[in-house]
């Protein structure tokens, strides 16, 4: 039997090391630049750029060419493959994490963009040994089958729940002026930034209400 | 994606007189329409200028009594504000009626009214646009037109304006406030800060090179029910085929203006006077000089029948 074992979350994680040190070979000192000023690096032709980010409650300061979206800062640079590249495009909602406590497609947003900003993903909400209630409420309601929009969909759910706490309204709310309730029509509208391709919504609609149920 | 520099800027001033000096230059605040053309490389800025840091973030009462709503107030923020949910409900109606709700946490009050035609000749790069390269030609004329404009297109362009909030601003009398790289700043009507094509369909508004937009202003609340009608192929996160936003009083008068059939928002007052006599009466006015394909021609039908149902329900 040969040693090599080439899982795919070893391979992701052996290149995100790769790129780590081949970036941070190249770099100034920290505090050589002022944030935001770029320098020089000869392994790439873009400038590079000092991004601090808090995420899942852990300071991570990054030196980043800025084409680098928030999403893959987080998968190619921490490792975080909790949030998904689906479309690239931030149609699918498989990126979604929360920044500043809110739901956001980290496709389209990026890295540098984001400097001292506090970033939530799936693997901050919960651990597979104390899940979050909207991760055990998923696993209890089959809210998946593929898996991989998940972690994109309960990041959102998670937010979305915020969301109608702090009474935004959505297209659905019949009277703007009074506080949303959190009716069936209501979560479908408001988790429609989510594709399931598996078609798993009526399980996460379930999910989505029991957790829903627990808060009121 | 293009390789480019990045600044944060500190005033709109400073932001302004740094595009002003570099042609290649993009303002980028929410990102959610810059970012995917720039991956698909129909924008290639060499420098982004990123304004989220300035404090235009607010909304504030006006000394007229009306609004002045920060570039940067996410379309979120804007849709839940207590007094545009109140007087102003024809914005927040429009503003959730766009995107997902993620989008609407990013993207901004000034970004949304700049966002690009999802013409999808406009996405594709190996297809001749006029809009992405001035001179090329416009596939959609003649191409699949099912979602593009009716009214005030040119031959070189038929491409439709996306915003739902844009709609909104039109039917509000709403006023842009800008600042320029020289520092001077200056307000725009609504209705004159978004161009039709005519032989020009890449130049989309009235802003010059540099040019920020700090604020929109809303005037003095008109009072009257306010509607928002958006039709679309699904019943969430989809563009408009047609929307219609109106504003109707007591007597049966008031405004309307219609999303998803021009390059702009498209409202024509002198067809206003025809609101309490009804649809028809208004559609006359309104929709008069389409220019319709055989895929688009529903939307005049559309358009009508929508405002129809939203009369109805103002009667009602």
């Amino acid at each position: 039997m040969s040693d090599f074992n080439p899982t795919r979350r070893n391979f992701l994680q052996a290149g995100a090391a790769t790129g780590g040190f081949i970036a941070s070979g190249h770099v100034l000192p920290v505090g050589a630049a002022g944030p935001s000023q770029p320098t020089a690096s000869p392994a790439a032709a873009s400038p590079q750029y000092d991004v601090r980010l808090r995420v899942n409650g852990s300071e991570h300061h990054l030196i980043l060419d800025p084409r680098t979206t928030l999403l893959d800062a987080l998968r190619e640079r921490l490792r975080l493959t909790g949030p998904k590249k689906g479309c690239d495009q931030g149609q699918c909602g498989a990126c979604t994490v929360i920044v500043n406590g809110r739901r956001t497609t980290s496709c389209l947003t990026l890295a540098v963009m984001h400097d001292g900003d506090e970033v939530t993903t799936i693997e901050g909400l919960g651990t597979p040994r104390n899940l979050h209630p909207m991760q055990a409420a998923f696993v209890k309601h089959d809210g998946y089958q593929c898996g991989f929009c998940t972690c994109g969909q309960i990041c959102s759910a998670v937010a979305m729940l915020d969301e109608v706490k702090a009474g935004i309204p959505s297209h659905v709310t019949a009277d703007l002026t009074q506080a949303p309730q959190l009716t069936d029509e209501e979560i479908r509208e408001r988790m429609s930034g989510n594709i399931c391709r598996c078609g798993a919504y009526s399980n996460i609609h379930e999910a989505i209400v029991e957790v829903a149920g627990e808060r009121r | 994606m293009k390789a480019f520099t990045y600044e944060r800027a500190q005033t709109a001033a400073e932001a302004a007189a740094a595009a002003a000096r570099n042609e290649n230059a993009k303002f980028v605040a929410g990102g959610t329409n810059l970012l995917d053309l720039m991956k698909l490389e129909i924008e290639t800025p060499a420098h982004l200028i990123d304004v989220n840091r300035l404090a235009l973030d607010r909304v504030e009462a006006t000394p007229e009594g009306g609004l002045r709503i920060g570039a940067l107030v996410r379309n979120t923020d804007l849709a839940a504000d207590e007094r545009v949910r109140r007087d102003y409900a024809v914005l927040s109606r429009a503003l959730v009626a766009g995107a997902s709700p993620q989008l609407r946490n990013q993207a901004t009050t000034a970004g949304n009214l700049l966002q690009r035609t999802r013409c999808p000749y406009f996405y594709d790069t190996n297809m001749p646009c006029n809009k992405r390269k001035p001179g090329s030609g416009c596939s959609a004329i003649g191409g699949f037109t099912r979602h593009h404009a009716i009214l005030g297109t040119s031959e070189a362009c038929i491409a439709t304006h996306p915003s739902d909030m844009a709609v909104a601003m039109r039917a509000l009398d709403a006023s842009v406030e800008t600042v320029r790289g020289d520092g001077s700043k200056r307000v725009i009507p609504i209705a004159d800060f978004h161009r039709l094509p005519g032989n020009t369909p890449h130049v989309e508004s009235a802003l010059e090179r540099g040019e920020l937009i700090t604020a929109v202003t809303l005037p003095k609340p008109v009072g009257g029910r306010h509607f928002y009608h958006k039709v679309r192929d699904r019943a969430s996160y989809a563009f408009a085929l047609v929307s219609v936003a109106a504003i109707v009083q007591p007597d049966g008068s008031g405004r309307v203006a219609l999303g998803g059939v021009a390059h702009k928002p498209w409202r024509v007052e002198a067809a206003e006077p025809e609101m309490p006599r009804g649809s028809k009466a208004v559609a006359a006015g309104l929709l008069a000089n389409a220019r319709t394909t055989e895929d688009n021609a529903f939307k005049l039908p559309l358009a009508e029948r929508t405002l129809a149902s939203l009369l109805a329900e103002a009667k009602a």
